[in-house]
């Protein structure tokens, strides 16, 4: 039997199921036979016993991890629990029932609150569990070790679980519930681990089945047959193979190059990117200088850092796009004002003209940093809406002697206008994640509305088009660097829109450059008109898969000989 | 009862770390701390989860109160944790 779900990666992986226990049971709301004192210390010897051994972990885990834990420890021995469990014990419950309420009680009152508060309500429910679980006698629910490699099923991974997670025995992922952008499919394309994301039909699984997890094909496989097994190692083994081929540059079968970049949050990823084979950066995200700041960091402290990301990419291009903040993520001396949509807020440009200094430090650490170093350094603007935005920017950067300026293409406006944007701008680069979100108008970190975050609508790539025919016209390059290039055949039909350089986190880069050097760009042409005539992002996935296999079914495809001198220039 | 009104310093108030490291110092003390929104309600310094749902946001006023011969070192110390910014 397939189940079916979104795959993140091309991963193929065998193994046996081990599920995520579920929530135990909540207590029984029965009369106690017990009087209210017995009752009492029977709650305060769990709850000790629970914080007793929090606190115990926390010292064990140390770091960020030690201190959830130490803080849980005290929610676990909190004096106002204890009150409200005394209060509730007095009209004759069970300890179970009591404190079962009062963490209940306090969870929602969090929830409440919202914002920073909320988030520890899931680490309120974590010591309920653990306190339920010490009165009858039975394991806390947590991430499961079972001694030997297998795949893990959940409903979702919560960021505390992924923490807990250990990686070397963790064959792959499947989940029930979230969707591409959720914690767990994060947390797959950055360790490179083969998951399977909102796949309902999971909840049939049960510990031990053996199964195939194909996330190429966005299914699992029940029940498989030893050929089937056969064949999946043999794929397995095939893309371990591809992975350790020597890298070369990013081309299509006819030899159309398309340079493959990395994203990088910090100079540290860069010497791992290079090995895998990034030919430079496609985007350097700066905001990690800046979010742990209470005031902007100094053109000097900015230089150091600008310049060990340039100094590992000699001679090749680095991508910097300028700091990326607003309401969302928020830095006191930049916008502290609350939101009520961030994401359509003071962010991003805007956030940076309201405090032109901090971006004139910026462009002025990076020129300094340029000046220094033998990579060949380009800047772009985060959240660019409108023509004079894109003019102000590059004129801006242009000022201190940055020769290459252009823009994110995130918001549709920038998309539609991209003729007239890419007049003034050097180059443009299409962040995906968040041009999905505002043209499916569903927030992206919104569970419920995951099933619109997909970058294969067509609605999207219609928006990808008409800035790729732009950039055509007027001579100028066009990468992509969200998600969406890191998803191989999707990277395909990205080129055939007019791409002509691919930024991704590097782990997919082998992937992606394995798949486009099946395709010529005859091919990618056509997998692109697809892609943009399909009513919907399914549609469109399936027929691309559908056209795609036909290609590579037939390899005496005439295109896939055609000399590269046939195409014309388009980097 | 002493008294001390500061303004929370930590960038996204007293949320998780800073609310627990406020909370330690307040159970260490060993006589009895209230804390107080402007216009909200007084819960117990050394509770970890009252502190948190008071929802104190950056830059809040809140008020320290406390009884007793330390009551004076004890609340300076509190204060000084308040004004301080742990998300720093």
């Amino acid at each position: 039997m397939e189940l079916q779900g979104i795959g993140i990666g091309r991963g193929i992986a065998v193994g046996r199921i081990v599920r995520m226990p579920d929530p135990l049971p909540e207590p029984a709301v029965s009369p106690s036979s017990l009087t209210p004192a017995q009752e009492g210390a029977r709650a305060t010897g769990a709850l000790s016993a629970v914080a007793a051994d929090l606190l115990v972990r926390a010292e064990q885990a140390g770091g960020v991890a030690g201190e959830v834990l130490e803080a849980q420890s005290m929610m676990a021995a909190d004096p106002s629990l204890v009150d409200d469990v005394t209060v509730r014990l007095a009209t004759g419950v069970t300890a179970e029932r009591a404190v079962f309420e009062a963490f209940a009680a306090f969870r929602d009152m969090l929830t409440q609150l919202g914002g920073y508060m909320a988030e520890r309500a899931g680490d309120l429910d974590d010591v309920s569990q653990r306190v339920v679980a010490r009165f009858s006698g039975v394991a806390a629910p947590g991430v499961p070790d079972p001694g030997y490699p297998f795949i893990l099923v959940a409903r979702d991974l919560a960021p505390a679980d992924t923490a807990s997670l250990n990686l070397g025995q963790v064959l792959g992922l499947i989940t029930i519930d979230g969707g591409p952008t959720s914690h767990t499919a994060i947390l797959a394309r950055e360790k490179s681990l083969v998951a399977l994301v909102g796949a309902a039909g999971a909840q049939s699984l049960a510990d031990g089945d053996e199964v195939i997890l194909d996330a190429a094909n966005n299914l699992v496989m029940t029940s498989p047959s030893a050929k089937q097994v056969a064949e999946a190692h043999a794929r397995e083994a095939a893309r371990a193979a591809r992975a350790l081929a020597p890298v070369s540059p990013g081309a299509l079968a006819d030899g159309t190059p398309i340079p493959l970049l990395a994203n990088l949050g910090s100079a540290d990823g860069s010497a791992a990117a290079a090995a895998l084979g990034a030919e430079g950066v496609g985007l350097f995200r700066t905001e990690f200088l800046f979010l742990d700041s209470v005031t902007a960091p100094t053109v000097a402290k900015q230089r150091v850092e600008y310049e060990r990301m340039l100094r590992a990419f000699p001679g090749k291009k680095v991508v910097v796009r300028a700091l990326d903040a607003g309401a969302d993520k928020p830095l006191a001396f930049l916008n502290d004002a609350h939101e009520e949509n961030p994401a359509l807020g003071l962010r991003g440009l805007r956030a940076l003209r309201a405090s032109e200094q901090i971006l004139r430090d910026q462009l002025d650490a990076l020129a300094q940093a340029d000046a220094a170093t033998d990579a060949e350094l380009w800047v772009m603007a985060p959240m660019v809406a409108t023509v004079e935005e894109t003019r102000y920017f590059v004129a801006l950067a242009h000022e201190f002697g940055l020769k290459t300026a252009g823009v994110m293409v995130e918001i549709p406006s920038a998309a539609l206008l991209a003729d007239r944007i890419l007049r003034h701008a050097d180059f443009a680069s299409i962040g995906t994640n968040d041009l999905t979100q505002y043209t499916l108008a569903a927030d992206r970190m919104l569970g419920s509305v995951a099933a619109f975050q997909n970058p294969w609508s067509p609605a999207v790539l219609r928006l990808v088009a008409e800035v790729g025919a732009a950039g055509a016209a007027l001579g100028k390059p066009v990468g992509v660097c969200g998600e969406a290039a890191a998803d191989p055949l999707l990277a395909v039909v990205l080129v055939g829109l007019g791409a002509t350089s691919l930024s991704m986190s590097a782990s997919a880069l082998a992937d992606v450059r394995a798949t486009l050097g099946d395709f010529t760009m005859q091919q990618a042409l056509h997998l692109a008109e697809l892609a943009l005539a399909a009513d919907d992002a399914a549609s469109a996935r399936e027929l691309v898969t559908a056209q795609a296999t036909e290609f590579l079914d037939s390899p005496s495809e005439p295109a896939r000989v055609v000399p590269s001198n046939t195409h014309p220039e388009r980097y | 009862m002493l008294e001390r009104t500061v303004l929370v310093g930590s960038t996204h108030g007293l949320h998780a770390r800073p609310a627990k490291l406020f909370s330690q110092a307040a159970a260490a003390a060993g006589i009895p701390v209230t804390l107080t929104k402007a216009g909200g309600k007084a819960v117990n310094a050394a509770s970890i989860l009252g502190v948190i749902s008071l929802g104190i946001g950056h830059g809040d006023e809140v008020t320290l109160a406390a009884d007793g011969d330390t009551a004076e070192t004890t609340l300076d110390e509190l204060a000084q944790l308040l004004l301080t910014d742990h998300d720093a």
